[in-house]
């Protein structure tokens, strides 16, 4: 079974003579410890699809299962949960909380899903461990570089234990050594944890790391090829 | 560690300190606003109908279609034994509140409003008497006035002499905060002496006041003095103060004034906390959104919001009063009274919280409404 398994997703924007088509059609599975690279110029639907399999967006038609839930048919009130337990997000900009340690900001994830006190502060340190920032946890976002901070953010989408990660632009505010480092991490989350990761990206540097390259136009999949994962 | 909303609420406001300032500054203003544009409105409505509201007495008896204190028309103080006469009187006495001339000592003439009452009685009486004794006023040209108006009047201190319509006037105490509606203030004195300064005839009172007996249905004593004594209205001491206030309220353009600057002051101030609260929500959207994709429900969202708009709230309402009531002392000291009282305070903590939450509900739909890209974008 696909951690992700999307069939004929559509996306329309707006309606009338106006409307948009964000997505045409798109479908595709995404596999337990599998990275694969999600591709495209800008506006091809790239994000569309990540909100739409992040359940943060509805698709205009079209199913979506997630660990095998057809999730498109949920109600909307029951996504928060699927997107606590199933799924964690990496953002290109990290969107960690500035009033937070790193530690909280990994703690703010777990509290979410009812972990608190100690137990909480517990698998903080242990996941900010596993990212190599078990010296930092008591650092604000300001204190820590870029590398740094994406890397909190990483340890926050881990969070919950997703079997799912999904990366918007992860490397695009980083330099390349750190933008490295963190693919590094992302490609041992999914050979090594066997987490699906799904990563949007415009770095061709990043293509090496990919099992997997699905390129996008115009709201389509124009193709989807498998590849080494050669930097690992 | 646990982050409760609330914790989360305070740490996303004291972070920007700036947006805090902004915002809280924007709830102080407009609270203050409100504040003085309402206590001006309540000053304004106190002022008119105070010697009515002060007088103790349960009933007024006056002219017939009698509007308002100061148009009271001139009747035969014969009425007052008819009225002592009836059952369920307590006490009745005569009462005067009429326009006359004040003359300084350096010549100038001031108006003033005498108000005339029996010293030897409880009723009609002044207030807050400061310096001297309201019992001074059983001598015979003896007056009390404000203290407000020293300067106005030319009085300096007590046993100083003036005149009044030519009549002997000795000043022997002041009362504070004993404010006149028109720019004419109070002259308390004894009816025979305020007789002699408005011109009224011997026989003749403005208005009778009546103190009911203990445990006396004033309603039932209303319709037996009404039977009995011809040609008068008897207003119970709420309603003559209610028409009193409506004529200066609503009759004349001041009083429209007073309540539309109220109005106005309400209006501007919920649109200053609500624009300053839409921001500081938008300034966290992105914030919002992140908790969203982690999976926070809409009740937790919403929680942290709502919480950061009382937060701003309480904190911008505290400074507001701190403000409003330095405002308020200093506006005694002069002739607009501005008046806080405490449920008027009350109302305002809790008309602050509605603003600031009802601004953040608005934006709540926008956090809700998530746009995806305002999250994944850099």
């Amino acid at each position: 079974m696909p951690a992700i398994e999307a069939r004929d997703l559509i996306k329309t924007y707006a309606k009338g003579e106006a409307a948009m088509r964000a997505l045409d059609g798109v479908s595709i599975d995404i596999h337990a410890g599998e990275l694969m690279l999600l591709a495209g110029p800008s506006g091809s639907g790239k994000t569309t699809l990540l909100s739409i399999i992040g359940c943060i967006l509805r698709p205009s038609a079209g199913t979506l299962r997630v660990m095998g839930d057809d999730v498109s048919r949920m109600r909307e009130r029951d996504l928060p949960a699927i997107r606590r337990e199933r799924i964690g997000f990496v953002f290109q900009a990290f969107n960690l909380f500035p009033t937070l340690t790193a530690a909280q900001n990994v703690a703010l994830a777990l509290d979410l899903k009812g972990v608190a006190g100690r137990a909480a502060r517990d698998r903080a340190a242990a996941l900010l461990d596993q990212v190599g920032l078990g010296n930092k946890i008591d650092s604000y976002p300001a204190d820590l570089s870029g590398g740094q901070k994406q890397r909190i953010a990483i340890a926050r989408a881990l969070a919950g234990n997703p079997p799912v990660i999904l990366a918007d632009e992860p490397t695009a505010a980083l330099d390349s050594q750190s933008g490295r480092a963190v693919m590094d991490l992302l490609q041992r989350l999914a050979h090594e944890r066997g987490r699906a990761v799904a990563i949007v990206t415009h770095d061709n540097r990043m293509l090496g790391y990919a099992d997997r390259t699905v390129r996008m136009e115009d709201g389509r999949i124009v193709s989807d090829e498998r590849t080494e994962g050669a930097a690992a | 560690m646990r982050l409760r909303p609330s914790e989360l609420a305070w740490r996303n406001l004291v972070h920007d300190k700036v947006r805090l300032l902004v915002t809280v500054t924007g709830v102080v203003f407009a609270v203050v606003l409100i504040v003085v544009e309402l206590g001006l409105f309540l000053g304004f409505t106190t002022t008119t109908s105070g010697l009515i509201d002060r007088s103790r007495a349960d009933l007024w008896i006056t002219g017939a279609r009698v509007p308002y204190i100061e148009m009271g028309v001139p009747y035969s103080e014969r009425k007052l034994s008819t009225v002592l006469a009836t059952p369920g009187v307590r006490q009745a006495t005569k009462y005067i509140v009429r326009f006359s001339q004040w003359q300084r000592p350096d010549g100038r003439q001031e108006s003033v409003q005498v108000v005339g009452f029996d010293p030897g009685q409880t009723l009609g009486g002044p207030w807050n008497v400061v310096e001297g004794r309201a019992a001074d006023l059983k001598a015979a040209d003896n007056v009390i006035v404000d203290e407000l108006y020293k300067s106005k009047l030319g009085v300096s201190r007590v046993g100083e002499v003036f005149e009044i319509r030519g009549h002997r006037a000795r000043v022997v105490g002041f009362t504070s905060g004993i404010r006149s509606f028109t720019t004419s203030p109070y002259v308390f004195t004894s009816f025979k002496t305020a007789q002699d300064y408005v011109t009224l005839a011997e026989d003749q009172t403005v208005f009778i006041l009546v103190k009911a007996a203990a445990g006396e249905d004033i309603e039932a004593l209303r319709a037996r003095l009404l039977a009995r004594v011809k040609d008068v209205d008897v207003l119970t001491n709420a309603e003559f103060s209610n028409k009193t206030r409506f004529y200066w309220m609503f009759t004349t353009g001041a009083g429209v004034a007073v309540l539309l600057a109220a109005l106005l002051g309400l209006v501007v101030g919920v649109v200053v906390v609500a624009q300053t609260i839409y921001a500081t929500t938008m300034d966290h959207l992105r914030e919002y959104g992140t908790l969203k994709a982690m999976g926070a429900t809409n009740g937790y969202l919403y929680r942290v919001i709502i919480q950061q708009a009382v937060i701003s709230a309480v904190i911008g309402y505290s400074l507001a009063m701190v403000v409003s009531s330095f405002v308020v002392r200093e506006s005694g000291k002069g002739g607009a009274a501005i008046l806080l009282p405490l449920p008027m305070a009350v109302g305002m903590l809790a008309l602050t919280i509605a603003m600031c939450t009802g601004a953040a509900l608005v934006s709540i739909n926008k956090v809700t409404r998530l746009d995806p890209a305002t999250v994944f974008k850099g």
